[in-house]
């Protein structure tokens, strides 16, 4: 028994928090989780008082509270602020926190990421939102449609792009960080069937993010080459379109708005059954929906451009593709009602903010049938009916659903329990605020008010009904503020909250109340889906200490990694622990979004470098570390290594999965060339000449003889052929640097002005997309080169080495492609 | 609550000005979208009862079914079969409102519109098939089916008359057609439905339905040149370096067409009614008014002849 006490002070003192000013090193997730929570709401209500605003300055017809210029910075920053700092966030934010201990892992598998993540976030976000007390904002709406965003804006638009990219960086860093945790973290046992639905949403969204986000990147890309460098992708009198950024934005607007949906309703999947007392009423149903629901949401980005002139055909399309995503989304919705009625129910605050979730969002969802028919849009797109639409499904659909669930996880989070009476009385005046603010403004757009106007005439017979909003308004921010405030009054004297005091089924319950910083005291062996319910040992198993993993010997941090499918262990995964380099990291990125906005190139560059170096460091110290033995038991009498390299490791997946989401952005860059394509008769256009094919057939072969002698390396390296690894490690960034040079050489030595026309500006955008990729690839060859010198990788060793031909394999594959299209296709025309 | 948000509902309706109302209908497109409107709300409604009403007997029902084949059932029912059906009936209904502009005959007549911020220039064929430009003031036979023809030349607009039928954007380099059919005489409002900076939401017409009759003699009217006698003090101060006045100044053409400009409604594109003393307040701070206004102020003038330009407009009959 003193055995036990010894491991449970050993796992104590390894998981421990640092304290002081170094508590802002932690990168544990139940810390950084909160952090990223407490920050998300807090920009949020900074977003809503920004609607106050917008509110009181609409209450009255004529009114001049604030200027037409300030009241178009409050609501494109309204928009921007709840999209990208609350709604996308604070699902990353949720994830982070219950996601582990959900499945049985002490951490994520990259917990400086998650920091990292969150130092970019927060930094970010503190960037855009204060941009508004300089009368600095971006005004041209959060959707920035050119040219009134590329032509007429001042540094506001920088700031939206620039801040917004950086922000972005945090949401892939989270999408690559859970979805590898999902798939590679869950306790032995867990078969990806038996995954808590949770889990199942969060691989969804984490894949949508990673297909979705990037053609935002990509356009973010070319928005800011236009702004900068006054390459005319959008500017129609050098043969760009305005168009190509509509596409772009909404090929991610839209998925966009289920990347916000589905992790909110995973958590009404998770709250539902614990208070029902049962299972779920239809596993099946939900996943298969859900994954359906994802799928679907990426082809419906044009119901968002009707009005822009498109063919019938396209709107016919569309339209149904609209109409068909309520299907699985309702799916889901009636699994919930069934569980419900095939259970016990007890009636909770969080089951009636459940109840609020739905009963709003079914109108978000109905109005959104409406709208989804094309020619019903023709009248009511850009007005307040759409204001009133996006409001519902997003407040019915998203905050709702979060609200209920920082009801259902506070106990989980911080021990203590929220009060009743306040819940309650919370949910009534949010409820009732929210319908008496947005109900009326269905018919408030039917009656002729467009969106986004500072004010509006008398004449107009608009005022009633504004007014009634405003005062909604007001009672909702009234509700909220009572919520956030049960939340965050102090609650030292009161008792702790039972362990598990829902009775939920899902692991991550089982800790003990205050919580452990470890997570479990031991990973248990997992059957069933509601483990807690299903097995009565569970919780004596696992405090202990008769699980797996049981001590932390070594005095690192551990988790266990295990297969995708089946969750056999594979390998004790030694995680991060706490530093400043993923802070250091982020203020260095910070400079190079934020320096250009005043295009400061110099300290730009000086950030870039700040930032590769203490990138380097951080892998260098922190990564693929070659341990002191091969194997460790973790009890049971299984021992299993502590490195693993290749597609059985987390950092391969996680390399293949960020490559994944970058070779999306490049398509979307390579679709901005094939779009200009569409919209000239002649392409390239007359008088101006392709970049030949010589260089680019030139560039194509050094691609692949780069690619080809960093495949040959790891290979010679994996076969102990070392000085031969090192000496392909030397020739490959030579490749790389002859490959960039080739390709830049065919628009060069043609003559291409970037800023003469939208054509010659498309090649080069491709041409610097994919030389700043062949860049960074010789970084990592170099690298790898210093790793093998310093004895850090070797034959049996060697994940750096994986995970870089795996770059290379998304790289080269680009450059070639790049190679291809610019120099082949004008030859085909 | 539910009566009386149909109450409060409909006591709005009724006091709305429907000048600009998706639902005071003047136009085909309009009325058939506005018939959608009330028949698809009807729908939704009552699928949002049954709904909500099945959540809440589950949450405070007593009598429980047991058996998962239950949820089963009421998955495929409700979630599957139900909207499935649901939905196509909608789309096929809906989508056969589609405009099908390409094949359908001539339109009875053609209105150039570019939108500029924050402002609309409108170009008609005269009955002798000349073109004549005017602004601001969209005039329009009854019955007869209007084509827009529209772009822009600065930034994304929105053309939109609620109560004739949807909307269709003005994008540039680009050219979209909108066709509207307005079914009763009387005033409506057009506005622009886009963002498009500063004064978006000062940027609006009035439209005028007429007989046919009056609606040629307006034309008729519109084409001819400007009669009006001294406009010394409008060359005097500049005024036609942007705008035209037909038979008087035709050096510029920046602004507003102001031919004929008394004929008007409005000042500014819907932004004051057209009387002396907002005209006069307009030409002392048009950008104070109108924020983003590109036209300058006039406030240095002597009075007397800004009074004198004032004066000079009027006449523009």
């Amino acid at each position: 028994m003193t055995d036990k006490a010894a491991e449970e002070r050993q796992l104590a003192r390894v998981w421990a928090p640092p304290r002081g000013w170094r508590y802002l090193t932690d990168v544990n997730n139940s810390v950084v989780g909160l952090w990223y929570i407490v920050a998300a709401f807090a920009f949020m209500l900074f977003g809503g008082a920004l609607a106050l605003i917008i509110r009181a300055q609409l209450a009255v017809p004529d009114n001049n509270l604030v200027s037409a210029e300030t009241y178009n910075q409050l609501f494109t920053l309204h928009g921007t602020v709840m999209m990208f700092l609350f709604a996308v966030p604070i699902f990353e934010a949720v994830a982070i926190l219950i996601l582990p201990p959900m499945l049985g892992a002490r951490d994520l598998p990259f917990p400086r990421l998650s920091a990292f993540g969150f130092w970019c976030f927060a930094i970010g976000g503190v960037f855009v939102c204060g941009s508004i007390f300089f009368n600095a904002a971006p005004d041209a709406g959060w959707f920035m449609y050119p040219p009134l965003s590329t032509e007429q804006s001042g540094i506001g638009a920088d700031i939206w792009l620039l801040g917004l990219s950086f922000i972005e960086v945090a949401s892939i860093a989270a999408a690559v960080e859970l979805i590898v945790g999902v798939l590679k973290c869950r306790a032995p046992g867990m078969h990806i069937n038996l995954t808590p639905l949770y889990g199942w949403y969060v691989l969804i969204v984490g894949a949508m993010i990673l297909f979705a986000f990037p053609p935002l990147i990509a356009g973010d890309f070319l928005f800011e080459l236009e702004r900068a460098f006054n390459w005319p992708f959008f500017d129609v009198t050098r043969g760009g379109d305005p168009l190509l950024w509509q596409h772009l934005f909404w090929i991610f607007g839209h998925p966009e708005v289920y990347i916000v949906f589905l992790p909110a309703i995973a958590l009404l999947a998770m709250i539902i059954p614990t208070f029902a007392q049962r299972p779920i009423a239809g596993y099946s149903w939900i996943v298969l929906s859900a994954i359906g629901t994802g799928f679907l949401s990426f082809g419906l980005w044009v119901h968002h451009m009707f009005t822009t002139g498109l063919p019938a055909i396209s709107l016919g399309f569309f339209s149904a593709a609209s109409e068909a995503v309520a299907i699985p989304t309702g799916i889901q919705l009636f699994v919930f009602i069934a569980t419900v009625m095939l259970g016990n129910v007890v009636r909770t605050v969080p089951m009636l903010y459940c109840l609020g979730a739905l009963a709003t969002f079914i109108v978000g969802g109905l109005t959104g049938v409406m709208v989804a028919v094309a020619p019903f849009d023709f009248q009511v797109h850009d007005t307040y009916f759409i204001v009133a639409h996006l409001h519902y499904t997003l407040i019915g659909g998203m905050l709702f659903p979060v609200m209920a669930g920082v009801q259902y996880y506070y106990p989980f989070a911080t021990g203590k329990m929220l009060s009743r009476t306040s819940g309650i009385w919370s949910f009534w005046l949010v409820f009732i605020g929210f319908n008496v603010a947005f109900l009326p403004m269905h018919l408030t757009g039917l009656l002729g008010m467009p969106r986004r106007v500072f004010t509006y005439g008398a004449d107009r017979g608009w005022d009633t009904l504004n007014m009634v909003s405003t005062i909604g308004a007001f009672v909702l921010a009234a509700g909220f503020l009572l919520y956030v405030w049960d939340c965050v009054r102090p609650k030292g004297k009161e008792p702790n909250a039972p362990r598990n005091v829902w009775n939920a089924g899902t692991l991550e319950w089982l800790g003990r109340v205050p919580s452990d910083n470890w997570g479990l005291r031991s990973i248990p062996q997992i059957n069933s889906r509601y483990p807690l319910w299903d097995d009565k040992d569970l919780l004596d198993t696992i405090d202990q200490g008769r699980g797996l993993l049981a001590d932390a010997k070594e005095g690192r941090r551990e988790t266990l990694v295990t297969s995708v499918l089946d969750a056999e262990p594979l390998q004790v995964l030694r995680v991060g622990t706490p530093t400043w380099l993923p802070m250091l990291a982020a203020i260095g990125l910070a400079g190079v979004f934020i320096f250009p906005v005043w295009k400061l190139w110099w300290p730009t560059l000086g950030s870039a470098i700040f930032f590769l170096a203490i990138l380097l460091y951080w892998l260098w110290t922190g990564t693929a570390e070659i341990p002191e033995k091969q194997t460790k038991d973790i009890g049971d009498g299984r021992r299993l290594p502590l490195y693993v390299a290749g597609p059985r490791s987390t950092g391969w997946w996680a390399m293949f999965i960020t490559m994944t989401g970058d070779l999306t952005a490049f398509l979307a860059v390579l679709f901005g060339y094939f779009f200009f394509w569409t919209i000239h008769p002649d392409f390239p256009p007359v008088g101006i000449d392709g970049p030949g094919w010589q260089w680019p057939l030139t560039a194509a072969i050094l691609a692949i003889v780069t690619w080809g002698a960093t495949l040959a390396a790891r290979l010679a390296n994996a076969a102990g052929y070392v000085t031969l690894s090192r000496a392909l490690l030397v020739a490959a960034p030579v490749g790389a640097v002859f490959t960039g040079l080739a390709l830049m050489a065919g628009p060069w030595t043609t003559g291409l002005d970037p800023t003469a026309h939208a054509y010659p500006a498309i090649v080069w955008g491709l041409v610097v997309w994919v030389v700043a990729h062949l860049l960074a690839g010789t970084i990592m060859q170099a690298y790898c080169l210093a790793r093998t010198c310093f004895g850090r990788l070797t034959p049996r060793h060697d994940a750096d080495l994986w995970n870089v031909t795996l770059y290379w394999h998304f790289t080269g594959f680009s450059a070639l492609l790049t190679a291809l299209v610019i120099g082949g296709f004008p030859l085909l025309q | 609550m539910l009566a009386a948000g149909l109450l409060f509902a409909c006591a709005m309706l009724a006091a709305c000005n429907p000048e600009q109302s998706a639902l005071h209908p003047a136009g085909q497109d309009a009325a058939e979208l506005a018939n959608l409107f009330w028949f698809m709300t009807a729908g939704g409604a009552l699928v949002w009862c049954i709904i909500m009403g099945s959540a809440i007997y589950a949450v405070l029902g007593s009598k429980r079914p047991r058996s998962e084949r239950f949820a089963d059932r009421f998955v495929f029912i409700g979630g599957v079969a139900f909207p499935t059906v649901g939905l196509a009936g909608l789309l096929i209904f809906g989508l056969a409102l589609l405009p099908n502009w390409a094949e359908a005959d001539t339109p009875d007549l053609q209105v150039q519109v570019v939108a500029e911020q924050f402002w609309w220039r409108l170009g008609y064929e005269a009955a002798d098939g000349s073109q004549v430009a005017t602004a601001n003031e969209i005039h329009l036979p009854v019955g007869a089916t209007a084509e827009f023809v529209l772009t822009s030349t600065d930034v994304i607009h929105s053309f939109w008359i609620p109560s004739l039928g949807g909307k269709m954007d003005a994008i540039p380099g680009r050219t979209n057609v909108l066709r509207l059919t307005p079914t009763k005489p009387g005033v409506y409002r057009g506005v622009c439905a886009e963002f498009c900076g500063p004064s978006h939401a000062l940027m609006a017409f009035p439209v005028v339905v007429h007989e046919a009759d009056a609606y040629a003699e307006w034309l008729e009217t519109q084409r001819q040149p400007a009669t009006a006698g001294n406009g010394e003090a409008f060359i005097a101060a500049g005024c036609g370096a942007c705008h035209v006045v037909r038979g008087i100044s035709e050096a510029g053409s920046v602004g507003p067409d102001l031919t004929h400009f008394a004929s008007r409604r409005t000042i500014g594109a819907g932004t004051m009614l057209l009387t002396p003393a907002n005209l006069a307040d307009w030409l002392v701070a048009p950008s104070h008014i109108k924020p983003g206004s590109r036209m300058p102020s006039f406030a240095t003038l002597p009075d007397a002849e800004r009074q004198a330009i004032v004066d000079f407009l009027l006449e523009l009959k």
